[in-house]
């Protein structure tokens, strides 16, 4: 009974709160105003619901019971930890996936595999960003910048020298590493909010030099006729190549997977996830904490370089407006809701975060807002994420030869 | 005498505040120094300044090597220090706590050990080989502490004793020669305390190391110390071994109070 | 030197100076007292200035006079921005207090996406007009090529704010209150002032004054939209660390000096790069004097 009174009060708290924003439409040129009570009605009934929602979960939260568990025998981690162990179950679900991944070009439309690459693409830059945010705990709010840079890299050399894609690959990663280490280096000694602020500044930089600079980047109408890339110098229609590009995001996930799993499990990764912990006992213990913030700035950055080059190629027009900083707040969405640190966690919440307002296209309007609303929903529940809790499995010999993994 | 970790005239301020001053100390291969004072002394600041934390305002600090070389500490970075041979534990348990017992000593190996990125990413067989020694070497120091079996747990479930000797096994895992403890038996029992003290003698006498504690527990310190320093308001007021503390009319004046232990 | 040019960027500095200032104020109270950077503040600002330009249509339709509308426009958008910061550190801050730093500072990310996006697909994506309620300032006849109306009531009520603000925090029960819950929390606990209230009411203040500022800059620019918040915040918030941040003095002194090194710049080289000025001084002063030109440098204890 207190709660459906809590609740109740609630709603008609956010029925007043949001009286003038939502309940008032003005029309301008006839002077008139539109009194929209029917949506504050339904924001009344809405909050209601879901204030009975809310204040449940903060009662089995404060119990210590986990909010969401799921139907009996349909345990996540279970099945997590059964993919692990068991080489069987791992193989085949490797198996099952790469023939629909390597499968889907062909049974999809030209639409849908575009839409895949663009997933691909987060799904490379939530990688890379989870480098430096998940592992080494650093904030960085201006990501998307290393993204423009990788796709002006391109698309400029392009311009004004010819380069081709592959050569541009390289390039653009190198660059861009040039100015994740650019960035890194005066920030070394920021906290946390301070630093998420200045990497914020960096990215709006960015984008506003490349939106200013007539002269160089071409300002608000930016480069376009950026050639597609070659396959050993056949051309090809659109479908062709769209279906050839698809192939080759996947490729650079694959490897970019494979990559930093490994970075994650060596000397490297430890010491990102230590200086994570505490800066300062890392330094005491002898890890020099400017090379490994450093190291987690140009690891990070890197992918996003790569990933641009070949957002330019698929796109084939790049300008300033998509790289704002909601780019980088998504992406910084896909690693809060993947799980700092863990990759699969953020591989599946990338997927999840692009793919679905595609398929739930009645929903499309509230992409936007749905995230905004995420990112503090996994802050207050779910801090962890979807995925934490990973254990990277040792070999002891003192133990002879027992096994790590989740305890 | 061959000494290990030398301070002359140390003096630490912090705006107004002399927080350290002219303190001078030594500490010999193989002995366990103890530095004792009431809270706000300045012992840990000390720790800070002989680390690298801090920069000192003025006085000098020498760490010799296994040469006998002296090197100074002045103005190096506290991992550099700490790569040289001084290692320390936190007054505050400073552990990495989302991270398992055993990666908490491994980090203790970074500075020992070299695979950079591009061995993390090729793994080859001498990248592969220094990992699993590190990991070897790493869950016997736990064997060390009496820790071996919580080796994957996270380490801040453990408790709050074990979580102490857990910060001894990292610090040793960088190979010091000098091992700087600040209040390793804070809220211990007596029975936590005493096997402290075995485990800090153990050390002491097997892995070549010197020891400079700080420690309120008085049992602790008369019964482990070779030598004590007193320090009250940033300065020594006393230095001796623990026979001569215990009857110093300063140091009961200043500290001890009632006669102790 | 063109002295007319001069004082005309002077004056335009110390008006769009006074809009941040107030808006600075906001981030550097929340800042001091619970040490997070509430990035959905500007949010808040635009929230102003929307309700503000609501009500005041509302209004309008019924035939009152224009500078009564002000009025009541202004105190509705004061009131209903107050209770969005009250609502907004109940729901998405309070919460996280105990939580590791990233945490809270994602949950503001979040939330200033979030009222963003409200208020867009709420009302609209374009640029609404607001409509010019000032009264006619005659005694403004002479200098009006340096002063508007429009600049002389934001640095009127914007002085008149400050001043205020700057007598309750120093004499008011509260303002002490307040005082003494930033420096430091447990022990203005254990003297029983009830921090969850002084938090909420930290808010409050610094959305009433947000607020204003968008009430002022809506009635300044005659109109308004979605976006202004995030571009405002930002700037607002370069001025209050490079005020010292934390600092109430900082940040109206920080909010003037970006305004009239924003103004002069525009004037004397490009506006084109007015916007970067504002980054470059953060980043330039987060790196080199993060106390700012107030603040006192802070060390470290381990």
């Amino acid at each position: 009974m207190q709660r459906i009174l809590k609740a109740a009060i609630a709603a008609l708290w956010f029925m007043l709160l949001t009286l003038p924003v939502l309940g008032i439409k003005l029309n301008v040129a006839a002077k008139s105003v539109i009194w929209r009570f029917d949506r504050i009605l339904a924001l009344g009934a809405g909050i209601f619901v879901l204030a009975l929602i809310w204040d449940w979960c903060f009662t089995r939260k404060a119990a210590g019971i986990k909010i969401v568990t799921l139907p009996a025998g349909f345990n996540l981690a279970e099945i997590i930890e059964a993919f692990r162990n068991r080489r069987g179950l791992r193989l085949g679900g490797l198996a099952l996936l790469a023939v629909v991944l390597l499968g889907m070009p062909m049974v999809s439309s030209f639409y849908q595999t575009n839409i895949m690459i663009s997933a691909l693409l987060y799904v490379m830059l939530a990688l890379g960003l989870n480098i430096v945010v998940g592992l080494a705990g650093q904030l960085v709010l201006g990501y998307v910048a290393f993204y423009a840079i990788g796709a002006y890299t391109y698309g400029l050399l392009n311009q004004y020298f010819g380069l081709g894609f592959w050569a541009c690959l390289p390039i653009g990663g190198f660059l861009t590493v040039l100015f994740g280490l650019g960035l890194g280096f005066p920030v070394l000694r920021l906290r946390g909010d301070y630093l998420a602020i200045v990497t914020l500044g960096f990215g709006e930089i960015v984008r506003l030099t490349l939106q200013n600079w007539n002269s160089v980047t071409g300002g608000p109408r930016g480069v376009s006729d950026i050639p597609r890339p070659g396959f050993f110098g056949m051309s090809m229609d659109i479908t062709a190549s769209t279906t050839y590009i698809y192939y080759l995001v996947l490729a650079a996930v694959i490897i970019t997977i494979v990559v930093i799993t490994r970075l994650k499990n060596s000397r490297v990764g430890l010491a990102l996830q230590a200086l994570r912990e505490d800066e300062i006992a890392c330094e005491a213990m002898g890890v020099d904490i400017t090379r490994v913030k450093l190291s987690a700035f140009a690891l990070g950055s890197c992918w996003a370089g790569f990933a641009g080059v070949i957002f330019a190629a698929k796109t084939t027009y790049i300008n300033p407006s998509s790289f704002t900083f909601m780019e980088s707040a998504m992406i910084l969405s896909m690693v809060v809701l993947g799980g700092m640190g863990s990759i699969a966690g953020v591989v599946i919440a990338a997927l999840i975060l692009i793919l679905a307002p595609e398929y739930l296209r009645a929903f499309s309007d509230y992409r936007m807002l749905l995230f905004g609303a995420i990112m503090v929903i996994m802050m207050l529940f779910r801090p962890q994420g979807l995925i934490s809790g990973e254990r990277r499995r040792y070999r002891i010999g003192a133990l002879h030869g027992a096994e790590g993994g989740r305890s | 005498m061959n000494p290990v970790l030398e301070v002359k005239d140390l003096s630490q301020d912090f705006g107004g505040l002399r927080a350290l001053n002219e303190l001078s100390l030594t500490v010999n291969q193989g002995e366990i120094v103890a530095l004792i004072g009431p809270n706000g002394a300045g012992k840990t600041t000390f720790f800070n300044c002989v680390t690298g934390i801090y920069t000192p305002t003025e006085g000098q600090m020498f760490l010799h090597d296994a040469k006998g070389e002296k090197q100074l500490l002045n103005g190096k970075k506290p991992h550099i220090i700490t790569a040289m041979g001084m290692a320390r534990t936190f007054q505050n348990i400073r552990l990495f706590n989302e991270m398992t017992v055993l990666e908490n000593v491994m980090i203790g190996r970074h500075c020992r050990t070299k695979a950079g990125i591009f061995g993390a990413i090729v793994r080859d067989a001498r990248t592969r080989k220094e990992e699993q020694d590190c990991i070897d070497r790493s869950y016997e120091l736990l064997e060390l502490v009496k820790l071996q079996e919580f080796w994957n747990e996270t380490a801040n479930n453990l408790p709050y004793g074990a979580q102490r000797r857990l910060e001894i096994a990292r610090a040793m895992a960088t190979e010091p020669r000098m091992l700087l403890l600040d209040e390793p038996a804070a809220g211990m029992n007596p029975q936590e305390t005493n096997e402290l003290k075995e485990l800090v003698c153990h050390i002491r006498d097997h892995q070549q190391l010197s020891i400079l504690l700080i420690e309120h527990d008085m049992g602790m310190v008369m019964s482990l110390s070779d030598r004590i320093y007193v320090m009250e308001y940033g300065s020594c007021i006393a230095t001796g071994t623990p026979a001569e503390i215990r009857t110093n009319p300063r140091v009961i004046k200043a500290y001890l109070g009632e006669s102790d232990a | 030197m063109d002295i007319q040019f001069f004082i005309e960027l002077f004056f335009g500095g110390l008006t769009r100076g006074s809009i941040y200032a107030l808006i600075a104020l906001g981030y550097t109270l929340v800042y001091g007292i619970i040490g997070l950077i509430n990035f959905a503040h500007g949010e808040v600002y635009m929230l102003g200035a929307f309700t503000a330009l609501l009500i005041a249509g509302a209004l309008g339709v019924y035939g009152l006079p224009a500078g009564g509308i002000l009025i009541v426009a202004a105190l509705a958008a004061i009131v209903w921005c107050s209770a969005y910061g009250y609502t907004l550190e109940k729901v998405a801050y309070k919460p996280l207090r105990g939580a590791p730093r990233l945490s809270p500072l994602i949950s503001a990310i979040g939330m200033s996406i979030f009222l963003q996006n409200y208020v867009l697909l709420a009302q609209t994506s374009d640029f609404v007009p607001f409509p010019n309620l000032l009264p006619e300032m005659d005694f403004l006849e002479h200098i009006d090529y340096v002063m508007g109306a429009s600049d002389f009531l934001i640095l009127m009520v914007s002085t008149i704010a400050m001043v205020l603000l700057s007598v309750f925090i120093r004499y008011t029960r509260m303002g002490k209150a307040m005082r003494a819950t930033a420096q430091n929390r447990k022990m203005a606990l254990l003297l029983g002032i009830n921090a969850d209230r002084i938090i909420s009411l930290t808010f409050i203040v610094g959305s009433s004054l947000a607020a204003l500022g968008g009430v002022l800059i809506a009635s300044h620019m005659g109109q308004v939209n979605f976006g202004i918040g995030f571009l405002a915040g930002l700037k607002a918030f370069t001025a209050a660390v490079l005020g010292g941040i934390g600092s109430i003095p900082g940040a109206m002194v920080g909010g003037l000096v970006l305004g009239l090194a924003e103004s002069f710049t525009t004037g004397y080289f490009s506006g084109n790069y007015e916007d970067m000025l504002a980054f470059g001084i953060l980043i330039l002063i987060l790196i080199f004097r993060p106390d700012g030109i107030l603040g006192k440098a802070t060390v470290q204890k381990v």
